[in-house]
């Protein structure tokens, strides 16, 4: 029997929509995960109650409220609440989307680096037009840090410079290698079980105790990274649009 | 079991979806397409729904919360400040009427006081006149009895006087002596 950790992040198209150029654009079970996701946050968000005191549902509804706008005030400052709605989505549709994947046979939307660079892009145009309508050529100013001796400027600045057009890369690989390298992870073990069980009997079923364990533990660990991972992108997020906000640091 | 199963569909339509060889999925660029598509429609549709309709709920509540809670603590200080304003009251209410009452009594107790002194003033004068008069009356009284007393001694005296000797004596005599000895 063959375990193919890879096949879980196959995306395979459910109809064809259309054509653009000569790319076939299909509804494909990722296409499937995102709508879930986006329906699973509406459904969060716009049936929770309004009372007084809130139930759970609303309790969670205003947490994550409270939690991503404390997040911006603290990084961004009062004026980074215009990006509210933005930050909120990107956060709320990551954490979902990874925590949605955590479940057995489901697709996993974050794992695919085309879909965490498209929001790390995102991001990365919202923080450049932004800074350049909002502060003009004083945006250039991300790139020279305050207090550094004139003769080693230059090359702090191309620093800045490649590490400000760097950072999209770094944005979504960290969170597409994260999903991926996890959701591997857990296959990996959870095959060992099936695969000491189908080769060895008993005795395998026996010796599938210790990566059972181990899955059960990665799965609560691949929770805590779900959530860390939408934490980590949006705060980032929170510190790139700072930078648009007020340059010079 | 289940995991093969799942395997062979995902295999079927792997077929079908026209996937280019065994590649790693993440990298194979025929699914970019769709895939950006999709995004941008269920991400322009999650970023309405959040901006438009969900944000302001969810706000709303939480403001609505907070208002509610500003507003009970205000009036809570207000009613704070009402009760403590009414103690103070109750409490200036309770010291004059204090200082009233003692005034009152005060006052009646003086007058009372004067009214009793007077009533025994009266009294002791009332008293004193009797007492006058029935001295007076005791030394009339006492100055008829001594004279009765003198009169009886002379006549006594005389008669004694006569007998014993014989001899009626002069009456003028006889009341000397006996003034005399009532003197003596």
């Amino acid at each position: 029997m063959k375990i193919d950790p890879i096949h879980q992040f196959n995306v395979e198209p459910l109809f064809t929509i259309g054509r653009i150029g000569d790319h076939t654009i299909a509804f494909t079970n990722a296409s499937l995960y995102m709508f879930v996701a986006v329906g699973i946050i509406a459904l969060l968000l716009l049936t929770s109650g309004k009372q007084l005191v809130p139930g759970r549902m609303q309790s969670v509804a205003e947490l994550s409220y409270e939690f991503v706008a404390s997040m911006i005030r603290s990084t961004a400052g009062s004026d980074g609440m215009r990006f509210f709605p933005l930050i909120f989505s990107l956060f709320m549709f990551i954490c979902v989307s990874n925590l949605v994947g955590i479940v057995p046979y489901t697709f996993t939307v974050t794992s695919h680096l085309i879909v965490t660079a498209a929001l790390a892009l995102l991001v990365f145009f919202t923080v450049l037009f932004y800074g350049l309508y909002k502060n003009g050529l004083k945006f250039l100013k991300v790139f020279v840090p305050s207090g550094v001796p004139g003769y080693i400027l230059p090359l702090v600045m191309a620093i800045e410079v490649l590490s400000f057009f760097l950072r999209p890369v770094s944005h979504s690989v960290r969170l597409f290698a994260n999903m991926l390298a996890g959701h591997i992870a857990l296959k990996v073990f959870a095959g060992f079980v099936a695969m000491l069980g189908a080769s060895l009997g008993v005795v395998g079923w026996i010796g599938g105790v210790m990566p059972l364990a181990l899955a059960v533990a990665l799965t609560a660990l691949e929770l805590l990274v779900a959530f860390l991972q939408a934490y980590v992108f949006a705060i980032l997020t929170c510190i790139y649009l700072n930078d648009a906000i007020h340059p010079g640091h | 079991m289940a995991e093969s199963g799942a395997k062979g569909t995902g295999a079927h339509t792997e077929a079908d979806g026209g996937h280019h060889g065994g590649g790693f999925p993440p990298f194979e660029s025929s699914t970019f397409a769709s895939q950006l598509v999709s995004l941008a429609v269920a991400f322009a549709a999650l970023y309405l729904i959040v901006s438009r309709l969900a944000l302001p709920r969810v706000g709303g509540a939480i403001e609505a919360r907070q208002n509610k809670i500003e507003g009970d603590l205000a009036e809570a200080q207000k009613l704070k400040d009402q009760s403590e304003a009414a103690l103070k009251a109750y409490e200036g209410e309770l010291a004059t009427a204090r200082a009233r009452a003692q005034a009152i009594g005060n006052e009646s107790r003086e007058k009372a006081n004067a009214q009793a002194e007077a009533e025994r003033k009266a009294l002791e004068e009332q008293l004193a006149a009797k007492l006058a008069g029935a001295e007076q009356t005791i030394a009339s009284t006492r100055a008829a009895a001594m004279s009765n007393v003198r009169g009886i001694a002379a006549d006594a005296a005389g008669e004694i006087v006569q007998h014993l000797t014989g001899v009626v004596p002069d009456a003028a005599s006889v009341s000397a002596a006996v003034d005399a000895s009532l003197k003596g």
